[in-house]
């Protein structure tokens, strides 16, 4: 059963790195798709939309012809920074972020999009630079929605299996994450082992959402 | 137009014709068949010789890893009339979960273990030893838990005493064409798959090495015990020992069992 927590721990990490990347990325990008008004933007936003609508195994196969080691991006990666992506844990994060960037990026930018220009403007009268006003108030005020959106991507990268398999194959230790696990014990008939391992990525999800319930602001406080 | 309920003659013409449709839906005998992912290209041949053999008859076929299929039938009840796996193992297994007619068993086709390396390869293993080499990072072999591809790989690097040595460097395929493929694809620097599989793509690979097994690679085939077309299952699997089936198999590289 030690297996099992080394998945949970790859699983944990995998999750993590996807999400914290997803959170800068998605947020700068949700930033600027809500001010920015270009021709073709709701264009490039459906586009942005579509790893979320997608079959994860199309999404992992076209992240293996983008990224894998004989692809242009890939042998430049390989050759100058040393860095592999296929079957290494760095690809699961890749695989994990491309699904799951859609539910950070729509909720940031409905997120902004309700923000009162009034109030950024207020501050920037009052002295306050771009940077601190995206701080100090445009953040604060957006923060539950883009909360929500990290949530919902945490909980995607947590159980993302079909793109994650194709380009990050199933190493234990490595990339065997804990969709994977219970996929190969079933596969193999071994209930036991998979009725552990569901058991364990079931109390973790729901630990995870009850804390970052609880311990993140935004939570709404009951009137009573 | 005219409200009210439709004209008693509509109906009656509407029921006929939804009559029809679901009796010609419903075929005299659909035989499932859920077989070795190996013998994909094989039995989509043999499909429509069958079909023509037996009128009526149409054959589904399941491909996969042989674990998954018999984890289909047995923990899913899957409609399956007909099962062929790619080891005496599996079928052991199945036998013992009285999953399949244990007396209409029979052996169908033989197949060899070989290892292949992407055709861009700049190192080819001439003996088994070589593959702990570090030339070799990553060697795609099927997970032994449920592949047999896997079982028979693991079992030849144990005699050999070269399992330990090899296991770190084991990237899991959950059936042998995706082994095949990982070595396609040049994201591994060599593989174990069936003689078959590797002549599919002779242009992305080539064989290295032909592998002994420890036991004969043979593929047995057996009706479904809980199957409903009981009698049409085992036809199946004595066509599959005929010898138009045979030549079929032959021509793709399989052996005689």
């Amino acid at each position: 059963m030690e297996g099992a927590w080394i998945a949970l721990a790859l699983t944990l990490k995998v999750a993590a790195w996807a999400t914290a990347l997803n959170l800068v990325l998605g947020v700068a990008v949700g930033l600027a798709m809500a001010r920015a008004r270009f021709p073709g933007r709701e264009l490039l936003d459906a586009v942005l939309t579509l790893p979320m609508v997608m079959p994860p195994t199309v999404l992992g196969y076209y992240l293996l012809v983008l990224i894998g080691t004989h692809s242009p991006l890939g042998a430049w990666l390989l050759e100058h920074l040393g860095i592999r992506l296929i079957f290494t844990w760095q690809g699961a994060v890749v695989a994990a972020m491309v699904v799951s960037f859609p539910l950070v990026f729509k909720a940031a930018r409905a997120a902004f999009e309700t923000v009162d220009p009034q109030l950024e403007d207020a501050a920037r009268t009052l002295g306050m630079h771009e940077l601190a006003v995206f701080f100090r108030v445009t953040l604060p005020l957006a923060w539950r929605g883009i909360l929500a959106g990290l949530l919902l991507s945490f909980a995607r990268s947590l159980g993302e299996f079909g793109a994650t398999l194709m380009v990050a194959g199933s190493i234990p230790g490595r990339t065997q994450t804990l969709s994977i696990a219970v996929y190969e014990a079933v596969q193999a008939g071994h209930d036991d082992a998979a009725n552990f391992l569901v058991a364990v990525t079931s109390i973790v999800c729901i630990a995870v959402l009850l804390s970052a319930g609880r311990l993140l602001p935004g939570r709404v406080v009951a009137r009573e | 137009m005219h409200p009210g309920p439709p004209a008693p003659w509509r109906r009656a013409a509407f029921a006929a014709v939804m009559l029809a449709v679901a009796a010609a839906g419903a075929h005299a005998a659909d035989l499932t068949v859920s077989a070795a992912a190996s013998l994909t290209n094989a039995f989509k041949e043999l499909g429509p010789m069958f079909e023509a053999a037996q009128p009526g008859t149409q054959v589904v076929f399941n491909f996969g890893p042989s674990g998954a299929l018999l984890q289909q039938i047995a923990k899913g009840g899957a409609p399956v009339d007909v099962f062929v796996s790619a080891d005496e193992e599996t079928m052991d297994q199945a036998q013992s979960q009285g999953i399949v007619q244990a007396a209409q068993r029979r052996d169908v086709v033989a197949n060899a273990l070989v290892v292949i390396v992407p055709t861009s390869a700049r190192s080819v293993p001439k003996a088994l030893a070589e593959l702990t080499q570090p030339a070799y990072q990553r060697v795609a072999i099927g997970l032994p838990a449920s592949v047999p591809v896997g079982r028979y790989t693991k079992g030849v690097l144990e005699a050999a005493g070269l399992w330990s040595a090899i296991e770190p460097k084991m990237v899991g395929a959950n059936n042998v064409r995706q082994a095949l493929d990982y070595v396609a694809r040049g994201e591994v620097d060599a593989g174990f798959v069936y003689a078959t599989d590797a002549a599919l793509m002779p242009d992305k690979v080539r064989v290295a090495l032909t592998v002994p097994t420890q036991t004969p690679v043979r593929y047995p085939a057996a009706p479904v015990a809980a199957s409903a077309n009981g009698r049409v299952a085992m036809k199946f699997v004595e066509f599959l020992q005929s010898a138009a089936a045979q030549a079929v198999l032959a021509k793709h590289g399989f052996g005689r069992p």
